[in-house]
């Protein structure tokens, strides 16, 4: 197996900074930075608590717009036609509120607390993941 | 100020992700595909020991404090049962993650780049959120 388009600084940082969001999350607002349950729980607009829900998803939307100003080669378009994207969109969904939490729930903010329920997630996701990944794109040679 | 922390704490982690290469949906599956012809890419790896290493301390020094700055108690899921819900949720979510190398948080952070992807991406992760719900309530209302 040949290692290619390794960024071990790059991502390590940005890492860093994405467990610095997490913990201002909590040392100010005692919440956890859970993607899905923070997205998904502001579905249902309950009364008092969706604002900081709001805003919080604005951050992470002006975010995308710095990075996208700043060095837009750190974004890029799926590689997947619509269809595929649309199936993944709904099992992403779907599966993160049946599963209480996503790859910042349970995968950051889970493991970080030493949660054997998100660990358990995360071997799961990871797993399927994998499995997906590696039939679609490798043995099926992609789309 | 709690809401400028909401608003810092997204701007944050949206750089954190740009900077982690997950916004980029072909290194996601670069990762998640080892034994594809183009290789492996191991960043993610390191995403994870990043966001872990300095969350796991800030963590335990933050939970130190009687409560949070700017709520009266810390809101820690108190959830410890391993059941299938979560096993067969995370699998599922899982095969989408796997398919297109979009989670959520990249989904939308990458919306303001006019990726198409990413817009068709989050419309229907939205959707499949809602799907859940209704399955759920459906569940619940049969269980009576």
């Amino acid at each position: 197996m040949e290692i290619v388009n390794f960024t071990p600084m790059s991502s390590i940082f940005g890492g860093a900074l994405i467990g610095l969001s997490a913990s201002m999350m909590l040392f100010f607002h005692g919440r956890i930075a859970g993607i899905s349950g923070i997205v998904g729980g502001g579905l249902v607009l309950p009364k008092g608590d969706m604002s900081w829900r709001v805003i919080f998803v604005a951050g992470l939307v002006i975010g995308g717009f710095l990075v996208a100003m700043v060095a837009p080669n750190l974004i890029g378009d799926a590689v997947t036609p619509a269809g595929a994207t649309v199936l993944a969109g709904v099992l992403v969904g779907f599966g993160t509120r049946m599963g209480n939490g996503c790859t910042s729930g349970h995968g950051i903010c889970g493991l970080s607390r030493l949660s054997s329920r998100s660990l358990f997630a995360v071997l799961s996701f990871m797993a399927v993941g994998f499995g997906t990944a590696s039939i679609l794109h490798g043995v099926m040679g992609g789309f | 100020m709690g809401s400028l922390i909401y608003l810092l704490s997204g701007i944050i982690f949206s750089v954190g992700l740009g900077l982690a290469g997950m916004l980029q949906p072909s290194k996601v599956i670069g990762f998640l595909n080892p034994l594809g012809e183009a290789g492996w890419d191991p960043s993610l790896a390191f995403v994870m020991a990043g966001a872990i290493g300095v969350h796991l301390v800030l963590y335990k020094l933050t939970l130190r404090r009687e409560k949070p700055v700017c709520a009266d108690e810390f809101g820690i899921p108190a959830q410890t049962d391993v059941n299938k819900r979560l096993l067969f949720g995370s699998a599922i979510f899982g095969a989408g993650w796997g398919i297109a190398g979009y989670c959520p948080g990249p989904g939308l952070a990458s919306l303001s780049s006019g990726a198409e992807g990413a817009i068709t991406f989050v419309a229907a992760m939205i959707l499949g959120m809602g799907m859940f719900h209704f399955a759920l309530q459906a569940w619940n209302r049969s269980q009576i």
